[in-house]
């Protein structure tokens, strides 16, 4: 296919340099020495001025994790993690006590979400949606939160939400993904420094978009961050999360833990447009991004709907899943996932039906290109009390060239006989006919791939907030146009 | 307008054109009539810049420039269209948004404004219903599920909005039932004008009786044999090709 390899040189070309979120921010950090231990667990935990049960709970992640091997069952290859080489805190230097209002944020780090494209000035903010900031191990601004306050939604950052309603934070801190769960959800829970605290109180829906922007920035630092949701009874909130990092030689880990809970009838929309800087044209420096998302769906007729845009990252690992406990509950997972260069990606989901009449959709695009490597891994799983349980699976690849690879693992587990289960896969190429159908109407072999690529991933793409679809379609234009073909 | 020299072209190592010589000025319809396998469509490739069709001699002139230096894209901008003989599908991109997209390329190319979504809408609505098309169409992904009928519509539809200074038409009629010849020969006819050129590809005699030619051509075997005005349709399709593959 001439035209495709054509395709493949044109975006090699323009790929060189396409991160345009790779910048760094000079500003003064504090950072703790290289280097995981007791202390500085201890230490991380004193700097956040934690109470005790929060440290005692991150002394058991910790111990949980010393014992615990690191993975092995996805198909990615990277060379050994050194954990002991890396700083576990990093944040801005600011005052003792944090900065109270936008004033006080260190101008520099305004700039750079500006940069960003995410004006934290809240005047400025596309009205409707509030913003959590985390610059590396701290969250620096929260927008919206006191407008937030008048209906009772709680949206801070997670040390805040220590502080402040340590109540609902000691109840379910870890109830969905426990403390010893895996080896990077138990690393998380022992050094995880700040992230996102939501609540939505009884019946309220929550007038506004919510969202957290990640952002790394200091070297060789692990970013551990947090986010935990809950939704009360007849609630609704829908809550998206953004995250970039500048360019750098050496890999960087991230290993976040999500923990989503909807109680009886209440819905969580949850979104990410995951950008970390993927490595370069030769697979060198990225973001290493193992991530454990989970939702709970406890409540009868409750609703976790996981989107996911992944373009970045040298790796990911992530599974958002549904445990869908109460009768009548859904859990939706739509995930667009592009590898390009020597990009690795093995996600997917985890649906886990308990109750009665629970009803499960998964919808993966996975698109690769160079020489990347885009795995498709999913379980459902029918427990026996979960009668008339539904799922449906679509799980599509779209190859480009021929040195990259596309490969499905669905794994499917019933043990109730009224249960069903359907799975359909498809994997197809970019066709030559159909780069020159849209060349021949003008348009350049760039266009037509972008226009390919979105048209694949369309499914996906509308199940985002009004708000992101559009900045989502360019951005896998532009990964295509860097990193595929 | 559009004028070919010698022009031989080859398909994986095989010539498939043997030295064509054509010319058609502006405002006239010239039609290309010949068996299957006689090069046809590889013509319609050739002038179109598809990959894999290989010029091995010869030059197209159009519109002064030397159309073969050109990619596919630059093509459509300076004004070709090939109406495709099997139209192709693409999942998921909505048939408004590609024509669109198509067409403000195509302008922002020649230095013109970009249309927006409401002014493209009311241009495009228009054009929809003067081919008995219904705006649903515009709501689906571009082929996708299309009948034969509808996609031969729909390749006239986006000539009809991008208004190409050139038509090449590939088969157009081929699939089609006798009410959507005719409403995609009404089409075709309402495009005509003194500044436009066209190139219908054809194997039956029955589009030209809707579509009639100032001009028709006879390709045998990468080779135009015959040339002569509308009667000329009307014999070959008494005669077959036989008569002149055999005198070839």
């Amino acid at each position: 296919m001439p035209a495709v390899a054509e395709t493949l040189e044109t975006v090699r070309d323009v790929t060189q340099g396409t991160y345009k979120w790779g910048f760094e921010t000079e500003i003064e950090q504090e950072v703790i020495p290289k280097g995981l231990d007791e202390d500085v667990v201890r230490l991380i935990s004193a700097k956040k001025q934690e109470p005790e049960w929060l440290l005692e709970w991150r002394l058991k992640a910790f111990r949980a994790w010393q014992s615990m091997t690191e993975p092995t069952w996805a198909a990615v290859k990277y060379p050994p993690i050194d954990y002991q080489d890396a700083h576990y805190y990093a944040a801005p230097k600011a005052k003792a006590d944090g900065p109270k209002s936008l004033e006080e944020v260190d101008p520099e780090l305004l700039r750079t979400y500006e940069k960003l494209g995410i004006p934290l000035k809240e005047q400025e903010r596309l009205a409707g949606v509030a913003v959590d900031a985390v610059f590396d191990s701290v969250s620096v601004a929260t927008t919206f939160k006191d407008k937030l306050a008048e209906v009772g939604v709680i949206f801070c950052s997670f040390s805040e939400a220590v502080r402040e309603h340590p109540e609902l934070v000691k109840r379910w801190l870890g109830t969905v993904v426990p403390y010893g769960d895996n080896f990077f959800a138990a690393l998380n829970s022992a050094v995880f420094s700040d992230g996102s605290f939501v609540y939505i109180p009884k019946g309220v829906r929550c007038p506004m978009e919510l969202s957290t922007y990640f952002r790394i920035n200091a070297k060789n630092t692990g970013q551990f961050e947090r986010t935990l949701i809950v939704a009360e009874e007849g609630s609704y909130v829908s809550y998206l999360e953004g995250c970039t990092a500048p360019m750098r030689d050496e890999n960087q880990l991230h290993a976040a833990v999500v923990e989503l809970i909807a109680l009886d009838e209440a819905t969580i929309k949850y979104s990410t447009v995951q950008n970390w800087y993927p490595g370069d044209a030769e697979g060198k420096g990225g973001i290493y991004n193992f991530v454990t998302k989970r939702g709970a769906c406890r409540g009868r007729k409750s609703k976790i709907s996981w989107t996911q845009v992944e373009t970045g990252s040298a790796i990911t690992w992530k599974y958002p899943s549904c445990i869908l406990q109460g009768e009548g509950s859904v859990g939706e997972f739509y995930s667009v996932a592009i590898t390009n260069n020597f990009q690795q990606a093995d996600t997917g989901t985890k649906m886990i039906h308990l109750g009665p009449n629970t009803r499960s959709t998964i919808v993966s695009k996975g698109i690769s290109a160079g020489h990347g490597q885009n795995t498709y891994r999913g379980l459902v799983r029918i427990m026996p009390r979960a009668k008339n349980a539904r799922n449906f699976t679509q799980c599509d690849s779209l190859l480009i060239g021929d040195q990259c690879g596309a490969h499905t693992v669905p794994y499917i587990e019933s043990r109730n006989p009224t249960a069903k289960v359907e799975h359909e896969a498809t994997t197809s190429r970019i066709a030559e006919d159909q780069l020159f159908y849209c060349r021949s109407r003008g348009l350049t072999e760039e266009e037509a791939v972008g226009l390919i690529v979105n048209g694949f991933a369309r499914e996906v793409l509308k199940e985002l907030p009004m708000e992101f679809a559009v900045e989502a379609q360019k951005l896998l234009a532009i990964s295509l146009e860097g990193s595929v073909g | 307008m559009l004028k070919i020299e010698g022009l031989r072209a080859a398909v994986e190592g095989k010539e498939v054109l043997k030295g064509i010589d054509l010319e058609v000025p502006a405002g006239e319809v010239h039609a290309i009539m010949g068996p299957n396998g006689s090069g046809k469509s590889t013509l319609g490739y050739v002038l179109s810049g598809r990959e894999g069709y290989e010029v091995t001699d010869g030059t197209v002139t159009f519109r002064g420039e030397d159309l073969l230096a050109k990619e596919p894209e630059e093509r459509a901008i300076a004004g070709l269209f090939l109406a495709f003989q099997y139209p192709v599908e693409l999942p998921g991109v909505g048939n408004a948004n590609f024509l669109r997209q198509a067409l403000n390329s195509i302008r922002r190319a020649r230095g013109e404004s970009e249309l927006d979504a409401m002014q493209f809408l009311k241009l495009v609505r228009g054009k929809v219903k003067a081919l008995g098309m219904s705006d649903e169409m515009l709501k689906r992904y571009v082929n996708v599920g299309f009948s034969g009928g509808e996609k031969k519509r729909n390749e006239i539809l986006q000539m009809a909005v991008l208004e190409p200074a050139f038509c090449i038409l590939d088969e157009t009629d081929s699939g089609l039932d006798i009410d959507a010849l005719r409403i995609v020969a009404d089409g075709v006819n309402a495009l005509r004008s003194p500044e436009r050129g066209m190139l219908v590809i054809t194997h039956y005699q029955r589009l030209l009786e809707y579509i009639v030619p100032d001009r028709v051509h006879v390709l045998l075997d990468g080779r135009i044999v015959r040339s002569g005005g509308p009667d000329l349709a009307l014999e070959l399709e008494e005669k077959g090709y036989g008569e002149l593959q055999a005198a070839a």
